[in-house]
């Protein structure tokens, strides 16, 4: 098993991600342009479990499979929080994809998504480049 | 019933199931969900000897768990278009398999794996997992993604260019 739940856990996240159409271009174009509220309900009604979830698992105090205590490291806030996070927007829109639907895309058959992902690659090579100047 | 599996799920259906994805990496893989880091996994992975600090300080043996939970959803992708959608529509419009749109992906790309990896996270890592702790970042995080996409729109809507792929 070890590694392997992964991929269990990524096909369930993989086929959810797919049937849910968020890796269609059209639905997130339809957000963006308030065409539809269906990903913003979609978000939201997740957030809304995930939350209960969290806060059940601490409430409980349940551990994982493995017998350990769950851990969730918090994010740090800093310039790279708000400046990044517009920057990431910009690419959501002009490519109507986010990053877990780029793989869910490739599956799906939608090959032209490994440009989307060569230049995630890339963008992520040119973060590692300037992290030492803009933290 | 299994016909209704076949088409598109509701958002009733699909957002609570994606909000499901937190406890059962939580509590089965001990992982917070994210899937941003993969970028950086695979920019560790296969430039070894780049030198360059971010890339170099992150164990990618140590942390292989997250490339088998992305060759999961490629494997999600393949079976939910496969064996459970009846009537498989496009992903991406028509108009972007010309270089032109090679280009407009590979461009918005960069700007995935730059902005996602200096705010720590993407939709999954912030608006999912980070809102789902309450976590102060991830909220800012997320209002940032839509001030991004929403003033990419409000550009895409001044330029007119509305009619190229909807």
């Amino acid at each position: 098993m070890g590694r392997l739940k992964f991929l269990l856990l990524g096909t369930y996240f993989g086929i959810v991600l797919t049937k849910a159409q968020v890796i269609s271009w059209y639905k997130i174009r339809n957000m963006f342009f308030f065409r539809e509220p269906d990903l913003y309900l979609i978000i939201g009604s997740g957030v809304l479990v995930g939350a209960l979830s969290v806060f059940l698992i601490k409430r409980l105090g349940l551990r994982t499979a493995e017998g350990e205590p769950v851990n969730i490291p918090g994010k740090v806030l800093n310039r790279g929080t708000w400046a990044g996070g517009f920057l990431f927007g910009l690419g959501w829109f002009i490519t109507g994809t986010c990053p877990g639907p780029i793989y869910a895309q490739l599956g799906s058959g939608e090959l032209w998504a490994i440009f989307t992902l060569v230049g995630a690659l890339l963008g992520a090579y040119f973060y590692a480049l300037l992290k030492p100047k803009i933290g | 019933m299994w016909r209704a599996l076949l088409e598109p799920w509701p958002w009733y259906v699909a957002g609570p199931l994606i909000g499901l994805t937190i406890p059962l990496m939580l509590l089965l893989g001990g992982k917070n969900l994210g899937i941003s880091s993969s970028f950086r996994h695979l920019c560790a992975a296969l430039l070894p000897k780049s030198g360059l600090a971010y890339l170099r300080d992150y164990g990618w043996r140590k942390e292989s768990w997250n490339l088998f939970f992305v060759a999961g959803l490629v494997l999600g992708g393949i079976l939910a278009t496969r064996l459970l959608t009846a009537h498989p529509t496009p992903l991406l419009p028509p108009g972007i398999h010309t270089v032109t749109g090679a280009l407009q992906l590979l461009g918005g790309g960069i700007l995935i794996g730059f902005g996602t990896r200096w705010a720590q996270g993407c939709t999954s890592g912030h608006s999912i997992m980070g809102l789902s702790n309450l976590q102060k970042a991830s909220l800012v995080a997320t209002l940032a993604f839509f001030a991004g996409g929403l003033t990419a729109a409000l550009i895409h809507t001044l330029l007119g260019l509305g009619g190229r792929h909807g």
